[in-house]
């Protein structure tokens, strides 16, 4: 496989190429759009939703190549690219991927014709146009996990927020307005600072050279800040990470935002893009402050809200009436786990860390994907409409159960490997903030199974239920692939384990941390 | 490596083929049931006649029938139930066969050097952290598979009888051949996590279970309440798992028994991680405070409250503390806490069990007295004795679920005949002199009842027995007795569970003395119209009581103690004691360490004082209790009194639901959720700004009508005049 990969030269061109296909996408879309103005509004859902399934499935088959072709163990970063943008300034168009990115490039790339499955019959209002932004939002979210310049990756991460942005405010619910709005105000507050930031940093390392300094090797290396300049530095990148995640208490955003979307958007949003923020912890906060993220000030208050965010999103999680809503607030409950997992310092806990990203990416994606399936049929998101529905949907039962109980860390299934290396590596470094997040899965059982009860158990009372008919072929297909990856990172996570674990690794090294290779342990403390 | 070990060659290189087995059933059966559950043939009982035809009294077996009412007289059987009829209960009997090669195999091994370990392959190789998904063969792992798969297959068989004409004929055996999946994984694991895995299964299979009839709020609620219960347990099990890796580095059971040493004996860490353990333990095998998930699990199909609630799963923290020794025998205290919590849950389910109408419900409540045995016997050491009675358990107690379970079957067919949908077919004030139209099941639940009560020579009366004496024997010296547990001498505590469990002994012959009047003696009381259809059940399920009463009868042969073997000619005295000797030995004789063996005739007295409290017991309740006296379940007046408090249960559900569930919601609804998140956040982050607010949003307006490009102005220049300020600041 490798061998036939570097005869294609399939590393230099692949980033490049997944960045532009769905640009290229949406720009086919929208001039769809443009021909087909005045056709039926069936046949145009039907070209618009098959354009984009086209370019997501070619996304999807191109990127599986990454998980052969790159080399895990090495320093180096992998199919890089490294051209002049504006070189008066410094930035570069520097895209490369360690194990770590090309995880969550695979995540992302598998997961979106899934989405376009799930939006099928229920987007039908300029469905062009939803397409080209979910395409364009595409590229936005690969850009950031390959970026390797911080110019370009603020780009692309201001260039994830206007497609979301959109994508609730028109195709969302009732309150979409209020929703995206808060989503946009939350997450831009948060950014602007990071670029301020970024800013800084860029001229302040470039100050003897004549022109800013943007690279990210080169401002890792760099990094001589003073402590006051290093902890300001990092509370700017941690805000907009933490919103993003999102950490307590920068979380209210989501629950609306996660309600108002439509389906699609609730699973990119919780699949992908809370990902953006513990990825940026790991990729850029940390390694380019470690100085002020192992202050046991500054680490012990990101650790002491990451708990607080575990058990309080569980337990909000419990009372809520509406299934999308206790979704979302349990997703604050799961990024919360990966952030104690990153904040250990610990190889465990990092890899436990990046194991949970991709997991909540599959049984939360899964979840919104559910919750949309019954929703188009009833139109209604509150549990208390349900009940029965295991009677007369037998399959979307055995569906939402594989899920749930993934979700609630039920080991044989990915949630568990996840959270079991979180907290494992965590309890090394701090036992007590373990202990008190090891609680949650009392309360993760007691949120899910009670929905999982009130919809597909108990007698079958409201009339409109007892006509509901069960997934069909394509529902059903859409869910299966991420059934399969929920049992087989559960049964046999280690060749993930193993793509991450170098650069995992060297995150922990950088941190000081306890790091170990496979089998013998690096380095202990100090650094 | 592995190769060295002498049964390297043997058929125990074929044991994952012992999990391996049910989980083909598992995928075979739950196809079927997928199939069929996504294109409904026309002869398929639709799910919806069932659950709603028949009152709210009538349980279990009612459901299995229910749908008769919508199909006419007969109820036509799953349309996959021939294949199902066969798989299901065919692994099992693949998997004792092949567990059965494996023991001979064992045997014939002079001496095991080590536990045989199978890796099957890496599961999470993390840094310090190797972990494989690995199968590890002992002595102890071997009892509990023969236990496991051998009742396991009685069970399935006795199955496909009691559940013939159920409309989830298919979904029911996918989910038991599941859970023989996961209790195999349990107790094969090589380290702590692959027993986990399977500790979770089992669960998981439970909770499936408990709510197969998911159509009643009951049902579901029951198995909630088991899964969540579970996982407080299971919390503390992580915690044990998460102390041993940071202090020794290794989850593996073989490392941690070599390693072990390292911890200092008696010390913080050692009995934390013991005492987190135990709490894993209290929640899967029901012990104070977390027993009371398991009389509300009655509401699962009869078999498998045989199985899962019963005979196996339940066990599985008997099997934990075992598996465990080398770690609790360096901590006194936990030893002398899982004592302790085991004797005041063996008296205290017996007072329950004393006033319980259910005949289900008498049986949970004596598992969970039961299980408070074992735990008296693997706390003080006696590892052996608690793994005995564990076996022997199995044995009796399956026998009475699957009696009850022949019973509520017979009953519940005498109404269904009747076309009776209002009466419990549960309740023994509806029984009463089952005895004439199920002789079969009466000979047999008797014997199960005299093994129980600890009455020679039945199987319950040696395993019990020993583990009373060796409470005894340790409270005069040992380890334990030395230690102090919240500043109360060892030895005094140990006395206290001696006496605890002499008291639950007699509380148990009373109870299931009365159970038996009650079910099988006395006029019955099931009307006159239903009386005539009371009958036998089929064979394929006396088949499998007839077998359990041969064990239950003759258990105790696997471990005769010396007084006896010494009198009688009867054979070898401790076969099961030199059996596990290589596994729990070490850690006995630490336990045990420094005592003199009790005297012959101390012993010979203590075997005395138990009998005569359970020949006592049957006759208190032979003499007290009168059958004739009882009127049908409609007709009977409320307890009073402490009968009262006895019959609801101390109102234990009651107290933990008004000071710990109740209060968790309100305060997450109330305090958090509308409180902190709506009220406090939203308010100061959102909407406290207000100018700010209207600015941006301002600026969102502008948005909304698709300028782009406006936005990306106003970005840069909001980000340069920021960053002016921040260049002129530092």
């Amino acid at each position: 496989m490798q061998s036939l990969m570097a005869s294609i030269g399939y590393n230099g061109w692949i980033l490049t190429t997944l960045l532009l296909i769905p640009l290229a996408g949406a720009v086919t879309l929208v001039a769809q759009a443009r021909a087909s103005g005045h056709a039926d509004p069936e046949a145009r859902m039907a070209a618009a939703r098959r354009t984009a399934l086209m370019f997501f499935v070619v996304e999807a088959v191109l990127s599986l190549g990454l998980w052969w072709s790159v080399d895990y163990v090495s320093a180096d970063w992998q199919a890089a690219v490294s051209v002049p943008w504006i070189p008066a300034w410094g930035i570069h168009y520097h895209v490369g991927v360690d194990g770590i990115a090309v995880i969550l490039i695979l995540l992302t790339t598998c997961l979106m014709p899934l989405t376009v499955l799930g939006s099928w019959t229920s987007v039908r209002e300029k469905p062009h146009a939803f397409y080209a932004l979910l395409l364009l939002l595409t590229t936005g979210m690969l850009g950031v996990f390959m970026s390797l310049d911080l110019v370009l990756f603020y780009v692309f991460w201001e260039l994830m927020l206007v497609p979301m942005y959109l994508i609730i405010g028109i195709w969302g619910g009732q309150r979409r307005l209020y929703a995206s709005l808060k989503f946009f105000l939350f997450t831009m507050l948060g950014s602007l600072l990071m670029l301020v930031a970024i800013l800084y940093i860029g001229f302040k390392t470039g100050a003897g050279a004549g022109a800013p300094v943007f690279d990210y090797d080169q401002l890792v290396a760099a990094g001589n800040y003073s402590t006051t300049a290093a902890t300001w530095l990092f509370v700017a990148f941690f805000l907009a990470f933490a919103v993003k995640v999102p950490m307590w208490p920068f979380h209210t955003w989501l629950p609306d935002a996660h309600v108002e979307a439509p389906t699609a958007g609730s699973v990119v949003l919780a699949s992908i893009m809370l990902k953006m923020g513990t990825f940026g912890f790991v990729r850029f906060a940390l390694p380019l402050f470690p100085s002020a993220a192992t202050t046991p000030a500054v680490r012990s208050a990101v650790i002491v809200l990451a708990v607080i965010g575990i058990v309080y999103g569980a337990l909000v999680s419990m009372v809520q009436p509406d299934f999308k809503k206790l979704v979302a607030y349990s997703s604050v409950s799961h990024l919360g786990f990966v952030m104690l997992g990153i904040f250990a310092f610990t190889t465990q806990g990092m890899q436990g860390a990046l194991l949970v990203n991709v997991n909540h990416g599959i049984s939360t994606g899964a979840l919104f994907l559910l919750i949309g399936m019954i929703y188009e049929r009833r139109h209604t998101r509150l549990i208390a409409d349900f009940g029965g529905l295991a009677k007369v949907m037998p399959m979307f039962a055995v569906m939402l159960s594989i899920v749930a109980m993934s979700s609630i860390g039920v080991p044989g299934t990915n949630g568990f490997v996840g959270e079991f290396l979180v907290l494992l590596g965590a309890f090394r470094t701090q036992p007590i903030a373990a202990t008190i997040a090891a609680t949650v899965v009392v309360f993760a059982a007691v949120y899910l199974l009670w929905a999982l009860q009130r919809i597909i158990y108990n007698p079958l009372t409201k009339p409109e239920n007892a006509s509901l008919k069960d997934l069909n072929w394509r529902e059903l297909g859409l869910l299966v692939p991420l059934v399969a990856g929920i049992v087989w990172l559960g049964v046999y996570p280690a060749p993930i384990l193993n793509r991450t674990h170098a650069a995992a690794t060297r995150v922990v090294v950088q941190m000081g941390g306890v790091a170990e290779s496979n089998g013998a342990t690096q380095s202990e403390g100090g650094r | 490596m592995v190769e060295a070990h002498p049964l390297a060659e043997t058929a125990a290189r074929f044991v994952w083929w012992l999990p391996a087995l049910p989980l083909i059933g598992f995928l075979v059966n739950g196809a079927l049931a997928f199939v069929a559950a996504a294109k409904p043939g026309p002869a398929d009982p639709s799910a919806d006649s069932h659950g709603d035809a028949h009152g709210t009294d009538a349980h279990d077996a009612g459901h299995a029938h229910a749908d008769d009412h919508g199909h006419g007289a007969h109820a036509p059987r799953h349309r996959f139930a021939a294949i199902t009829s066969i798989v299901g209960p065919g692994v099992l009997v693949l998997a004792f066969g092949l567990a059965v090669a494996i023991f001979a195999a064992m045997r014939g091994v002079a001496e095991m050097p080590a536990p045989y370990v199978n890796v099957l392959f890496h599961w999470m190789p993390v840094g310090t952290l190797q972990l494989d998904a690995a199968l590890q063969l002992d002595a102890l792992s071997m009892v509990m598979v023969l236990v496991i798969t051998g009742v396991g297959t009685l069970i399935h068989l006795f199955s496909v009888g009691y559940m013939q004409d159920d409309p989830g004929y298919p979904r029911y055996f996918a989910y038991l051949n599941l859970f023989v999946f996961f209790m195999l994984l349990l107790v094969l694991g090589a380290n702590y996590v692959v027993t986990f895995v399977g500790w979770e299964g089992v669960g998981l299979c439970s909770y499936l279970l408990i709510g197969f009839w998911f159509s009643d709020t009951a049902n579901a609620d029951a198995g909630k309440k088991a899964f969540v219960v579970n996982r407080i347990g299971d919390f503390g099990f992580m915690v044990a798992m998460f102390l041993l890796f940071a202090n020794l580095g290794t989850l593996n059971y073989a490392d941690i028994a070599a390693q072990a040493g390292h911890l200092p004996a008696g010390g913080v860490v050692v009995t934390a991680i013991c005492l987190f353990l135990f709490l894993g333990c209290a929640g899967k095998s029901a012990q104070i405070p977390l027993y009371i998930w398991l009389p509300d699990a009655m509401a699962g199909p009869t078999p498998v409250s045989a199985l899962i609630h019963a005979a196996t799963m339940v066990t599985a923290g008997v099997f934990l503390v075992a598996r465990s020794s080398m770690l609790f025998a360096l901590a006194p205290v936990a030893c002398l806490t899982v004592a302790l919590v085991g004797g005041a849950t063996a008296l205290f389910a017996a007072t329950i069990g004393l006033k319980q109408w259910d005949i289900k419900k008498v049986l949970a409540y004596s598992t969970v007295s039961q299980l408070g045995y074992m735990f008296v016997g693997v706390g003080v050491g006696a590892y052996t004795a608690g793994v005995f009675h564990l076996v022997t358990h199995a044995f009796f107690k399956a026998l009475l679920f699957l009696g009850s379970g022949s019973v509520i079957f017979a009953m519940h067919r005498a109404y269904h005949a009747t076309g009776n949908h209002a009466d419990d077919a549960q309740d023994m004030r509806n029984m009463g002199g089952l005895r004439q139209y199920m002789p079969v099941t009466w000979a047999l639940m008797w014997i199960a009842t005299l093994a129980i009560a600890g009455v020679p020579p039945f199987a319950g009366f040696f395993s019990k027995d020993e583990i009373l004496g060796e409470t005894f024997a340790r409270a005069h010296g040992s380890t334990l007795a030395d230690a102090t547990l919240l500043g109360i001498h060892g030895s005094t505590v140990l006395y206290v569970v001696w006496i605890l469990g002499l008291a639950a002994a007699l509380l148990t012959a009373i109870y299931m003395t009365r159970m038996m009047l009650y079910t099988f003696h006395g006029p019955n009381r099931t009307g006159d119209a239903a009386r005539p259809h009371l009958a036998e059940a089929p064979w394929i399920m006396t088949g499998p009581l007839v077998v359990l009463g041969v064990l239950s009868a003759a258990g105790g042969w696997l471990n005769l103690p010396e007084v006896v073997t010494n009198i009688l000619p009867v054979g070898k005295a401790g076969a099961l004691e030199h059996w596990l000797e290589p596994v729990v030995g070490g850690a006995t004789s630490r336990i045990a360490a420094g005592a003199a063996p009790t005297a012959a005739s101390t012993e010979e007295l203590l075997i005395g004082v138990a009998v005569a409290i359970a020949v006592a017991g049957i006759a208190i309740a032979v003499v007290r209790l009168k059958p004739a006296n009882l009127v049908p379940k409609p007709a009977a007046p409320p307890s009073t009194g402490f009968a009262r408090v006895l019959e609801n249960k101390w109102y234990v559900d009651e107290v933990y639901d008004a000071t710990v569930v109740k209060p968790t919601y309100v305060a997450s609804r109330a305090v958090l959720w509308k409180g902190v998140d709506v009220g406090l956040i939203d308010t100061l982050l959102v909407n406290g700004s207000a100018a700010a607010a209207r600015f941006l949003g301002w600026v969102g307006s502008q948005l909304q009508s698709g300028q782009v490009g406006t936005y990306a102005w106003l970005l840069v220049i909001g980000a340069i005049l920021v960053l002016r300020v921040f260049a002129h600041v530092s």
